[in-house]
């Protein structure tokens, strides 16, 4: 029998690269005749450019070409145009500038003359539905979710005085669903809960700013970028470059960090593709910290309403949610239709009514960032359950589990059900890691100007998806590669998930090789490296292909060795006739066959229904051995959903506002753990930054004249090593999730979620104040510990 | 958004003299560099611009600690924060400023940054840092005091036009110890206390400190007057590493039993210079140290405090941190 890998820790491929330093990132490639590209960023929060003149630039020694939106394709509202006179947030792309040396391009772009038409703006999503309110487009000012086209929505005058400035005003909703009879639940309650909430968009703030170097080589485009995705990418650069798919050369080994920022191709990307072909150099787009922080993308910000409703025993028995969602000026995601569906699961409530509005704003591009939609609902929700808990009586953790959904759980309006649910065991199992009996007796304990506060936390998010393609080859020295398009963001899963098919060939971890990073090596078509779905995705396109090279492994054994496929057994790098062990071929005796047999085992035929991606990539493999390749064509029903809960315990100064997270403690629903260390880092980095998300993650905006405070990082303040507990712990529940072939689901997303909520929760505990906001600053505790006023009002954003 | 420095003359003289030299010649187009934290930061963005860069990192006479024959001490100002932290003879003598050095910034920027940058470091206002034309910059406006302005960080005291704040951590505990500032020039030396060293917009809204193009800060000398006098530094700000303060306050007691025989508190990033709490330090001197004493100090330290839009939440923080101070 093989060695046992999945459930096991190793040391994925790249991690030595990272550590030593060798690993190169985008910024890091240098090829012959390099020359450097920088942009010119819009000055303002929405302008109409007219570039004057450009010919002092174009005469500076040194300066090769200047790029602007007349040689790239347009992108008509929402799109995000690569360049545009039209720029409609503060740092959009104008155009750019090539150069021998990046410090000339600096120069250059000095020199050329621009006119900027200062354009009205919006930052405030209420701002902007208010009548006569600026609206970001000039097509209109709400976009996204589920099926909202750009357009024109204002609310009446009445709406706003009717709701004043302490509630949400609630006009007409384009999105909106219910199920159950909410107004009569509500008549029932024991307890509600309705006030306003604000969450704010916060960047993504990867460390690695997203630079690009490419170039066109015999008729190809070559793109060397920072991205989570490798195969994904190849459509989309492919329709941004207007080539064939198979005409693109993607290389991303290394990502620094995406956060879901970095999932999909994005429109500066093609910025030195286009430079290239115009001045036929290869071309190094660098970009900024500043520049990262307009062009990276940025959470959705909330402005809600959340009004619960619970029976006396605690059951939430009505929800009625209204969010406006702050968006960029593009379309929008759909944070906000997922944050009501994150509601309707976790805490299972029989009736409820979502209603929410996405609008764009003059503010940077907002993606889909760790738990999207799901972890903002959970900084506000949280809370609230603590506060029913206490009303009703009930343990703060006995309340979350009288509501958490078990496997059969219908939710929201379209009846959806999950694969499985473990969250009750989390809560359990995880309170007894905290050891919450104990903890929680230290609820409100003072010791001088410090008061220690108890918090607990949930969260979730869909993680996990099905049919796409899986491919493995086995070479004639008798090695395995497995070819992962999926990415590689950071989290080791491409690795992790790759492991199913090692351990369904029976070959060892040694002769295992990992192709992926570029898509050269024959990658195939899987769904981009986002929302924590790589785990169960791949895992099952990888097991997919593993048992097409099995089933191949067993017809050239019974070719060459007699007896039917099915005689025949794969293990321990060998395929054998199951009666007689002795009739046995090794893998590279089999690859070496199918070399000779072509066809199917090589690889130069395959299934009709393979994904165009991974069509182009067969003939980069075909040949090299025997080729399994196949298309996930497993059942699936249900959303996937990853659970995770937090508990954490803090110090907080009554008289600074500033706490200490004294201990936190993660235990998650992740189905079967199949690489505990890369687990750990995942729960561990998710959950700082989550104590970022409830702590300092914010954009703060002029609201004079649109500028933003925050695009450097000592602004934006992301927790450093001494703002957290030193030792960080972690569990999972570890039982299988049924439609996964090694009971796998992703977790990346809630880890986040579930420790701003915690610590949000903890600091409510200690403070006695429901801010009903994120993030919670120093400045907001000692104003509410001394009893004096808010600076802001309870719906104002951007500070 | 730029990350990309123009090119400029970058000096590296290996003496005091030869340093000031090169200064004076460049006039307002020189500029001194030490640690290079807030020099590189205006240089990559494009907005200060200066053609000859002087590097005193090369120049030995400007760095290490000295015990002075009064028994005090004096720092070279190429002195790193971090050995002002570790030194053991600051650290038994003034743990104020010890104390103070330890909460700049972060242990990375702590191992290059030195005190005299420190000390002399520009403005943290994110209007300013733009590069907007506001009067800090030479211009006629002020984007952080205006009815819709982000000024959460800025001023509560002492504003003239500009609101920005003192961003230094250990001016604060400098001021508290009666420390001065040994400044060179092509004239000679002259030493002025650290209260003077440090101006605000009223006196010159485009300079934090009195040094002028061709002056070189080279020492800060501590008088033995509070050696071994019991200390209080706290900072508050957002972050525990990497931040600056949203206030931080710093103060040297004298005991005479239980009584406060007497006693300097200062407190930064609510003014444009550290605020020496006078009226607070009039009030305690010669009272018992205990809660009444401490509460009876805090009610008098934001007395005049003109907030913001956003900073008033400085007000109870003053408040809080003298309270802490006092009690001890």
């Amino acid at each position: 029998m093989a060695e046992k890998l999945l459930g096991n820790n190793f040391t994925p491929p790249d991690v030595r690269a990272k550590v030593t330093g060798a690993s190169k990132y985008s910024e890091d490639v240098r090829v012959d005749g390099m020359c450097y590209v920088k942009m010119l960023g819009n000055p303002m929060p929405s302008s109409n450019v007219t570039i004057v003149d450009t010919s002092e630039a174009l005469a500076m020694k040194g300066v090769l070409g200047i790029l602007t939106e007349n040689d790239v394709p347009p992108s008509p509202p929402p799109g995000y145009p690569i360049l545009t006179n039209k720029p409609r947030q503060l740092g959009q792309p104008i155009l750019a500038v090539a150069a021998e040396t990046e410090a000339i391009a600096a120069e250059a772009l000095e020199k050329i003359k621009v006119n900027y038409e200062a354009q009205p703006f919006s930052l405030d999503p209420l701002q902007s539905l208010y009548p006569g309110g600026p609206n970001a487009l000039d097509e209109g000012n709400i976009s996204g979710g589920r099926s909202i086209p750009l357009g024109v929505l204002k609310w009446t005058a009445r709406d706003f005085a009717e709701a004043g400035e302490t509630r949400l005003p609630m006009g007409e909703a384009p999105e909106e669903w219910s199920v159950g009879d909410v107004e009569a639940a509500f008549k029932d309650a024991a307890f509600i809960i309705d006030e306003p909430f604000v969450v704010a968009s916060s960047s993504h703030q990867a460390l690695e700013p997203r630079s690009t170097l490419s170039y066109w080589e015999n008729g190809k485009c070559f793109v060397y970028g920072s991205s989570q995705s490798q195969s994904w990418m190849m459509p989309g650069l492919a329709a941004m470059l207007q080539i064939p798919v198979e005409d693109v050369v993607y290389i991303a080994e290394f990502c620094g960090g995406g956060f879901g920022a970095k999932a999909s191709p994005y429109p500066t990307m093609a910025i030195p593709a286009y430079m290239s072909k115009k001045i036929g150099r290869p071309c190094m787009l660098r970009i900024t910290r500043a520049e990262e922080y307009h062009i990276g993308g940025s959470r959705p910000g909330f402005q809600g309403q959340l009004k619960v409703g619970f029976d006396n025993k605690g059951k939430v028995t009505a929800i009625d949610c209204y969010i406006v969602q702050s968006g960029g000026p593009s379309n929008g995601s759909g944070d906000y239709t997922a944050a009501a569906e994150a509601l309707a699961l976790v805490y299972t409530p029989t009736n409820m009514r979502f209603r929410g509005v996405p609008v764009v704003t003059n503010k940077p591009m907002h993606i889909s960032q760790r738990g999207p939609g799901q972890n903002q609902i959970a900084c506000i929700m949280e809370p609230f359950m603590d506060r029913a808990a206490k009303q009703l009586g009930i343990d703060r953790i006995m309340i979350r589990e009288i509501n958490a959904p078990d496997h059969d759980v219908v939710f929201s309006d379209r009846e959806s059900t999950v694969t499985s649910s473990y969250i009750r065991d989390a809560l359990i199992m995880g309170s007894d890691k905290f050891k919450w009996k104990e903890k929680i007796a230290l609820s409100g304990k003072r010791n001088g100007n410090k008061v220690i506060g108890i918090g607990v936390g949930q969260a979730y998010h869909s993680a996990g998806s099905n049919g796409f393609d899986g491919l493995v080859t086995i070479r004639p020295d008798g090695k395995l590669h497995i070819h992962s398009g999926v990415g590689n963001l950071g989290t080791y899963s491409y690795a992790s998930a790759s492991r199913i098919a090692a351990e369904t060939l029976g070959c060892s971890w040694e002769n295992t090789v990992i192709e992926h990073g570029d898509s050269r090596r024959g990658l195939p078509w899987v769904l981009a490296q986002f929302g924590s779905n790589t785990t169960f995705t791949t895992t099952r396109t990888n097991f997919a292909a593993a048992n097409d090279a099995k089933q191949k492994l067993k017809e050239i054994a019974a070719m060459d060795l007699g007896g039917a496929a099915d005689d025949y057994e794969v293990d321990n790098e060998t395929v054998f006739l199951k009666s007689d062990p002795s009739k046995v071929m090794t893998f590279a005796q089999a690859a070496t066959r199918a070399i000779e047999l072509g066809g199917k085992y090589d690889g130069h035929e395959f299934p009709d229904e393979l994904n165009a991606v991974t069509k182009a990539a067969m003939p980069l493999v075909a040949g090299l051995g025997l080729c399994g390749v196949a298309k996930d064509n497993m059942p699936k029903k249900g959303t996937v959903p990853a659970l995770a809960t937090g508990y954490a315990m803090i110090e907080l100064d009554t008289e600074t506002g500033k706490y200490e997270i004294l201990e936190y403690t993660a235990f998650v629903d992740c189905g079967s753990v199949i690489h505990p260390q890369s687990l750990e880092q995942q729960v561990r980095g998710g959950g700082v930054m989550g104590m970022g998300m409830a702590s300092t993650d914010r954009m703060v905006y002029d609201p004079q004249n649109g500028l933003c405070a925050t695009v450097d990082l000592y602004h934006t303040k992301p927790l450093t090593i001494l703002d957290i507990p030193s030792n960080l712990e972690v569990g999972a529940v570890n039982k299988p999730d049924p439609q996964s072939p090694a009971g796998v689901k992703g977790v990346g997303e809630p880890v986040m979620g579930c420790a701003a909520a915690a610590i949000l929760s903890a600091i409510q505990d200690a403070t006695g104040h429901s801010f009903n906001r994120t993030p919670v600053d120093p400045d907001m505790i000692v104003n509410a510990m001394a009893g004096r006023p808010q600076s802001f009002k309870p719906l104002q954003v951007n500070i | 958004m730029k990350d990309m420095m123009p090119n400029f003359n970058l000096v590296q003289p290996t003496d005091l003299a030869s340093a000031i030299s090169l200064l004076t010649d460049a006039g307002e187009n020189g500029w001194a560099i030490a640690g290079g934290h807030d020099s590189l930061d205006w240089f990559k963005d494009r907005i200060k611009r200066p053609t000859t860069v002087v590097d005193l990192t090369g120049i030995d006479s400007l760095k290490g600690i000295r015990e002075t024959a009064d028994g005090g001490v004096e720092i070279g100002a190429l002195t790193t924060l971090t050995e002002v932290e570790n030194n053991p003879i600051i650290k038994e003598k003034f743990g104020l400023l010890s104390s103070a050095a330890s909460r700049v910034a972060s242990p990375q920027i702590r191992n290059k940054g030195t005190i005299g940058g420190n000390v002399s470091q520009d403005a943290r206002c994110w209007y300013y840092r733009s590069g907007l034309d506001c009067y800090r910059a030479g211009g006629n406006t002020c984007y952080s005091d205006t009815p819709e302005g982000m000024n959460r960080e800025h001023c509560l005291f002492g504003a003239s036009r500009c609101v920005a704040v003192s961003p230094s951590d250990t001016a604060s505990a400098l001021v508290s110890l009666d420390a001065s500032m040994v400044i060179q020039n092509s004239s000679g030396e002259k030493v002025v206390a650290a209260t003077d060293f440090f101006i605000g917009p009223a006196i010159d809204i485009e300079n934090m400190t009195i040094l002028k193009p061709g002056d070189v800060l080279t020492a800060i000398r501590i008088p033995a007057t509070w050696a071994g006098a019991e200390f209080y530094f706290e900072k508050v700000a957002d972050r525990n590493s990497w931040d600056f303060p949203l206030v931080n306050i710093a103060a040297a007691i004298k005991m005479n039993g239980s009584t406060i025989e007497d006693i300097r508190i200062t407190c930064g990033a609510v003014e444009c210079v550290p605020k020496r709490l006078n009226v607070v330090e009039d009030i305690v001197r010669g009272s018992e140290r205990n809660e009444d004493t401490a509460n009876l100090g805090a009610g008098a330290a934001a007395r005049g405090a003109v907030p913001l839009n956003y900073n008033h939440f400085k007000i109870p923080l003053m408040e809080g941190l003298v309270r802490k101070a006092i009690r001890g």
